[in-house]
């Protein structure tokens, strides 16, 4: 649905976004993820046609976002970075003029404006004046404007920004509801969410695609994905856990991560990964006789790995420098 | 072609909700028909005059506008940027010059609207005496015309900046360009160190050349050309400078 190729942008000698390539389908919610800068909003500008790229090519539904602008605009809703609208307008003034826009008329034109009022909730300030209303219901406002046409792509530059927590929560139900239909980009930098509504995730660091995959698979690139959590009651010395752990074969290393309560976290030897290797420790935990209360293997957080991937001090990165 | 003027309807249509809903258009055309009337009436002296024609009246247009149709036409393309939602209406599948149209014949339809609003001006001189009626309507296209230039140049300056003010300034300044270009005592002043030729190549761009004469109920082609060419520019300009703001 979403073609993006070698998609470049230079503002003056600035490089914002510098050959990045995606392609999302039907059914499918990715995220975009990067640091503030990273290219985020200018990348969705260009996918929306709102700013033309320097280079490469955006084409929605198999039409080219330069060559066929209105065919191409036609199939996609866009709620654009913090989520503008006509702050003279009502709320239902301003849905109707963007279903005016897209062609609506009559009476598709009014179930429009209900079924997207419906939607996002926001029957109580229907007939309420845009500049009179809270941050939330704004960015509702304008969220619903993006869904008005039941497009069948939606980028979402941010869509949680500025909610409050059961907002957020709604708008993350939305989209992961609409997404089993619809092809969604959105972007954020909470990586919470990520885990909450994306089938698939890209991190976009300095103009550049960094990391691409499912949640799971970014995860994994962890450098605490694998590794073993044991708690055990007081008691127990970290420093004897320690040792016995050390001296497994499978375990490349442990570190006491606090005394009380004990917890003591293994990482496995390379390639070691996997329930073979929580089976091994649980077996000489009970040999011990540990008091145990909880055993576990990490599935790695989404925030390391966004720090490691994204900030420019680390080796990795040096590396891609030179 | 159909969808292209749907779409510029329900543009102007909205904006002329926004000139509406905000004090806007009702300070433009109070303040509008106060000095037009104050200028006629108490400069020009309509009523010493004698005379049954509506020159005092039409006389002072170039100068009301001056000032006037810059405030209205600053906010057409500054507030979209500076609120954000020139993104959300140009990545609507409309194309920017249907936009730039729309908001433009939005704010034509406001100062048309001042100018209908003059109308007992009309009937007072038709009650005291028998004036040419056909020159007065002249006298009303061309300054419609005028508005419509001005206005143009406005939606120019304010693609220019989000900063409504640098718009306004910057609008005044040209329009006060080609007013003075043509005016007589600038004119005048010119025709001592230079050649009559660059002074009327010079006046020839002025609004007051082409404003004079068609008030004088001449409606002569090459006038309205002029103003429809002046609209016709600055909307063109209008549309460069907003791709090229888009293109970074």
């Amino acid at each position: 649905m979403i073609k993006v190729r070698n998609l470049k942008k230079n503002f003056g000698p600035k490089v914002a976004v510098n050959g990045v390539s995606f392609t999302v389908e039907k059914g499918e919610v990715l995220g975009f993820l990067g640091p503030n800068g990273a290219g985020k909003s200018t990348t969705m500008r260009m996918i929306t046609g709102f700013i033309p790229p320097s280079g490469g090519d955006v084409s929605i539904g198999g039409f080219d976002i330069v060559e066929k602008p209105l065919e191409a605009k036609r199939l996609i809703g866009y709620l654009p970075e913090n989520a503008p609208s006509y702050a003279d307008m009502s709320v239902a003034g301003f849905l109707a003029f963007t279903a005016e826009l897209r062609g609506l008329s009559g009476t598709d034109l009014r179930k429009a404006v209900d079924r997207a009022i419906e939607m996002c909730f926001l029957e109580p300030v229907r007939h309420q004046s845009i500049e009179t209303l809270s941050k939330g219901y704004r960015h509702r406002t304008c969220f619903a404007q993006s869904i008005i046409h039941d497009p069948e792509v939606l980028i979402l530059d941010e869509p949680t920004d500025g909610l409050d927590p059961n907002q957020k929560h709604e708008m993350r139900t939305l989209i992961r509801r609409m997404g089993e239909k619809k092809a969604i980009i959105f972007s954020t930098h909470i990586l919470e969410e990520v885990d909450a509504a994306c089938s698939r995730a890209i991190i976009i660091d300095r103009g550049v695609i960094v990391a691409n995959g499912t949640p799971a698979e970014l995860r994994q690139r962890s450098a605490n994905a694998g590794a073993v959590v044991l708690r055990l009651a007081s008691g127990a010395s970290g420093t004897g856990v320690k040792a016995k752990l050390d001296q497994v074969s499978a375990v490349e290393r442990s570190v006491v991560v606090s005394e009380s309560p004990l917890t003591v976290r293994a990482f496995p030897r390379k390639n070691g990964r996997g329930p073979d290797f929580a089976r091994a420790l649980a077996e000489v935990a009970l040999r011990e006789r540990w008091p145990i209360e909880e055993l576990h293997t990490e599935e790695g957080r989404l925030d390391e790995v966004f720090r490691t991937i994204t900030v420019p001090d680390t080796d990795t990165k040096k590396e891609d420098a030179q | 072609m159909n969808s292209s003027i749907g779409n510029i309807r329900t543009i102007a249509k909205r904006e002329l909700v926004g000139y509406f809903s905000s004090p806007v258009a009702f300070v433009f055309i109070v303040i509008f028909l106060l000095l037009a009337g104050f200028f006629t009436f108490m400069i020009a002296g309509f009523f010493e005059r004698g005379e049954a024609n509506l020159q005092p009246f039409f006389t002072w247009h170039p100068w009301l506008y001056l000032f006037l149709v810059p405030a209205v036409g600053m906010r057409l393309w500054s507030d979209e940027r500076r609120l954000g939602t020139i993104e959300l209406l140009l990545t609507m599948p409309v194309t920017a010059w249907q936009a730039i149209v729309g908001k433009f014949l939005a704010a034509w339809a406001v100062l048309a609207l001042a100018l209908v609003l003059t109308f007992p001006v009309v009937v007072t001189v038709n009650y005291l005496g028998h004036p040419d009626n056909g020159v007065i309507l002249g006298g009303y296209i061309g300054s419609l015309l005028l508005a419509g230039s001005g206005l143009a140049i406005s939606s120019m300056t304010s693609a220019i900046t989000r900063n409504q003010v640098v718009s306004f300034i910057l609008a005044v300044v040209i329009s006060l360009f080609l007013i003075l270009a043509g005016y007589p005592p600038v004119t005048n002043l010119l025709v001592q160190w230079a050649s009559p030729w660059f002074v009327e190549g010079v006046a020839a761009f002025s609004v007051m050349t082409h404003f004079e004469s068609i008030q004088k109920g001449v409606l002569d082609s090459r006038d309205v050309l002029y103003f429809l060419s002046v609209i016709v520019f600055g909307l063109f300009t209008t549309g460069v400078v907003v791709r090229a703001h888009r293109a970074g």
